[in-house]
Formats: C-alpha cells, structure tokens, sequence
C-alpha cells in the first residue's frame, strides 16, 4: 500500500504541494511508517502539516528549542496560557519557560489531546495486564529517537497526542475513547523558532487511540513565501 | 514576625569601637548569639523539636518537620514506608509536588500517567502517584481538602513578571518554577529533571468544553498524607498557583511533617488503609514490590 493509496483524492500534481495545508516550497515529505519514530527539525516560518492517512491515528509528539532542548513543550503551560485542555486552531505550543515553539494554524479535526502522554510497555502492564509488557510503545519510540539527539529519560514529559480524544467528565474521570479523526484529515504547525520535532507513531492496540490497528502518518513541510516548484 | 533576633547595625566606616563586629572575636560572637532562635518559618531540627500538628503522631516520631514560607520551597530524600503530612494551615498555601526517586532520578512523577492510568484527573484519597515505569512513588492515603490540581502545572518567572512584576526566588512573588529548579539543583538535579509538577490544596476543574474552573482552597487547616512506596527525592514548592485570580501576589505557610509509618504500606495493599484499590494501582504496587524485590530490599 503506498501513500497515494490511502489518499487517492490528493494525488494530482504535486501530492506534497497539494496535500500540505500551508502552501510554499516543500522542504521535506516523508511517511511514519505505522508504529514507528520521527523527528526533524522544522525551521523558523516553516509549517509542518502531518496527514492522518487513514483515521483516527494518534500522533505522539514532543517539541523541543532545536538550539537549547532543556527548553521544551509543557502541556501544563500550553493549556493554563490557553485556558483550555483541548488543542486546535490558534493553540500556541510553549515551553515550559512560556516561550512559544509552534502553533496550530490549521486543523481539520478540531480536538487533540494534551493530557493522556504516552504509552510503555511498563504502563500497559498497569492498563492492561501484566501480558502485554511485550508490546512496542511510545516511550521506546521517544527514547530511541530522542537519543539520536543527545536527549534521555529526562527530556521527556508529558506529549501532544495530534488526533487522540481524551474528554474530561464532570467527576474528573477521564479517559480515550473514540477518534475523531477521519481518513486524510490533517492539522498544520507553524514553527515559531526552529523546532525538534519529535514523534511516535502510537502502536497501542489496546484501546481506541489508534482505532486497534496503528497506521502510517504523512509529515510535509513547506515554506511558505518560498513558492511552489511544483 | 516571632523571634527574629535583633542584629545591632554594624557600624558606620571608621567607627570601629562602636560595632561589635569589627573585629573576629566580636564578629564570631555575634553570630554564635543568634543560635537557638524560633522563626516563623523554617525546618525544625532535630525534627522532634517541631511544634505537634494536632494528631496523634507525636513530634518524637518526626523525621522532618517544617514550617515553608510563603514563596518558599524546601526538598528532602524520604525513605519507602514514610508518611508525608501537607498542611494548608492558613487556607493560602499552595503545595506544588514533584517527586524523583532517590536512586535513579530519570524516574521520576509522570503527570500523565498519574491521570490516565486510573482514569480520574483530579486527585484525592487512594489516588496513585505514578512514575514513567509503571511503578507507583506515592499514595494519597488522606485528604480533607479536595481541591488540587494536576492539569496546570506551577508559575513560571514569565509568568509572574507579567502578572505581579517579580518572579525571583529572592523576591516577594517567587515563580514555582524558579523554586524547584534551585530544590533540584540542591540534588545534583537540573531543569531537565523539571517535568510538570502536581498542586495540593489550589483545586482547578476541567468544563465540558475544556476549560478551567478555579476552585481556590478549601479554607485553613486542610491536609494531605501521602505515603511513599520508594525512595523518593522530594520537591515542594509554596507559592501562588498560577491560575489564582486574585491580583496581589498571595500565598501562606505550608506546614511540613512526616514518620515513618511502614505498616500502613500493608494496610493500604490490604484495602485497610483508603478501601479497595482500583486494578491499575494494585498492579502498580506489584511492579514496584517487584522492583524493590528484585534490587534485595524486600
């Protein structure tokens, strides 16, 4: 199965140019390949729009200053400045010093999740029993692809998760539960300094966070004011 | 404020024979005179020699004991077994907690995991404070206040330069933020080991459409126990949460007691101590037994 594949209505002309939600000079157009790490720095300016290629897969993702990465995203301080758990257009992503380092501009879903961080093989043995400690998860995909960048358990706290839905009850239950999130829906990211972006595409498959089967994401970066060379 | 020493002036330049400390034997003096003073805020040691918060444990059994400023921070390594014993004495404290264990601080509070994993955000009695490793560090095994916060986070000095122009540990509206990262430093600790932190006694609601109530305290007096299931470096920062609406910067003293108090392990894994347990703690009492079994402490 190839990307266009799954996006059978954004394959004329140029897919990246077409597919990405902020126009410009496409800088980089890669596939995550279902339960897999990615990362990249996405410069000053650029806009990352990543592609749910086909529904309701959550996207971990961490963000850190690409110059100092002790400076890196705080969900607390994102939500508090905000006044809002939920992420969708206009969400600034800042750090835990208050600096902003990306914001949302666009987005076709409407509701990411902010509170629900990552899963482990040690965490899934607290949700789901002792059996699935075999299982890949995210915090093996952070540590493996942070590590790449000279980052370790410690840089690591609590992540976005682009197309997850955690609601809050009234009584404070709270809980994944059904996407969202459709086939093709995407959101885009603004870089406000040079970023490190860091992923996880979730291989959970122990809840609805993935609709039980994780699949491959799309990551376009373009530069707008650069111009298509499509 | 009670006991503050009064410190003569040292003397103006040149007018040596009117200064005490003027010389080293005046000056050693004149220190080794300030001894023994009670201030309203510090930690008492030994800690026996703390005034008793109004329960049955006696202040003999205290392995630290103290009274945080407002704007204050204070950290201690507590051994597995201690019940730690937060006090909102004057209704304006606010407690925000991290905790990192003793021997391998990368594991260390996971906010996240400590809402997701036993599916309630809002903290109170029998809720588990996780790490990253599927182990629990502490229990909330008491609470009459209810109103806490582990969405939010801590002030940061941005922040509090914005909202009351000073944010400086050394100023009158200390970020919380600035505190845990000197109490981490005293460990050796750094801003890396600085994930969000979790707030006792400044409760904060989530809206159905994701926004924030704030709750504020639930009035003088109010506490919380929690037991610890490690080792555990303990962070505590006392300062305005940063969602309290009121314009001047206001906080009160934390007060600070904790025993050993092993036993009450057992009993909370028994259901003796809070009730039931739900499956995702039992489990995290398992993996973390199983840990400590494995390293020859149990």
């Amino acid at each position: 199965m190839t990307v266009q594949d799954l996006i059978p209505s954004r394959s004329a002309g140029d897919p990246a140019a077409v597919t990405a939600l902020v126009p410009g000079e496409v800088v980089l157009d890669e596939v995550v390949a279902a339960r897999a790490p990615w990362s990249a720095v996405v410069a000053a300016g650029d806009v990352l729009t990543i592609v749910d290629l086909a529904g309701n897969q959550a996207v971990d993702c961490l963000l850190y200053a690409a110059a100092d990465t002790s400076v890196r995203y705080s969900a607390p301080e994102t939500i508090r400045s905000q006044g809002r758990i939920f992420l969708t257009t206009g969400s600034v992503l800042r750090a835990d010093t208050g600096q902003a380092l990306m914001t949302v501009v666009a987005d076709e879903v409407g509701v990411h999740d902010t509170l629900g961080g990552a899963c482990s093989k040690e965490s899934n043995t607290l949700r789901y029993g002792q059996h699935t400690r075999a299982q890949h998860g995210c915090m093996e995909n952070f540590l493996a692809e942070g590590a790449r960048h000279g980052l370790s358990a410690r840089d690591l706290a609590s992540n976005i998760n682009w197309f997850m839905n955690v609601p809050v009850d009234p009584d404070g239950a709270l809980g994944i539960v059904d996407g969202l999130s459709a086939p093709g829906k995407r959101l885009a990211l603004r870089a406000e300094i040079d970023t490190l972006v860091l992923v996880s595409n979730c291989p959970q498959v122990n809840n609805p966070c993935n609709a039980f089967d994780p699949t491959p994401v799309r990551m376009i970066v373009t530069r707008p004011g650069a111009g298509s060379r499509a | 404020m009670t006991g503050t020493i009064s410190v003569p002036a040292p003397g103006a330049p040149g007018d040596q024979e009117a200064s005490g400390t003027a010389t080293t034997a005046g000056a050693r003096a004149h220190a080794r005179a300030q001894h023994g003073q009670v201030a309203e805020h510090m930690r008492y040691v030994p800690p026996s020699t703390a005034p008793g918060d109004g329960n049955t444990t006696p202040t003999s059994a205290f392995t630290w004991a103290e009274t945080v400023a407002p704007g204050g921070y204070t950290t201690a390594v507590l051994a597995r077994g201690t019940r730690l014993r937060l006090t909102d004495r004057d209704g304006d404290a606010c407690a925000s907690l991290l905790l990192h264990r003793a021997d391998g601080p990368h594991e260390r509070l996971n906010v996240a995991d400590t809402v997701k994993v036993p599916w309630q955000a809002y903290l109170s009695t029998g809720h588990p404070l996780l790490s990253g490793f599927g182990r629990v560090l502490a229990t909330v095994v008491a609470d009459s206040s209810g109103r806490h916060d582990a969405l939010t986070g801590t002030s940061t000095r941005e922040g509090n330069l914005a909202r009351y122009g000073a944010a400086a540990p050394e100023s009158a509206a200390p970020a919380g933020r600035e505190l845990l990262t000197l109490g981490a430093l005293k460990h050796g600790l750094g801003v890396r080991d600085l994930p969000p932190s979790i707030s006792f006694f400044q409760g904060v609601r989530v809206a159905p459409d994701g926004s924030f109530e704030w709750l504020g305290s639930a009035g003088p007096g109010a506490a919380v126990d929690l037991l610890l299931h490690v080792d555990a470096v303990v962070l505590l920062a006392n300062t305005a949460h940063p969602l309290d609406p009121r314009p001047a910067f206001t906080s009160s003293p934390l007060e600070v007691r904790a025993w050993a108090a092993a036993a009450d392990l057992d009993r909370l894994a028994a259901g003796d101590l809070v009730g039931p347990l739900g499956p995702e703690h039992v489990q995290a009492i398992a993996n973390t037994d199983a840990d400590l079994l494995a390293r020859g402490v149990l």
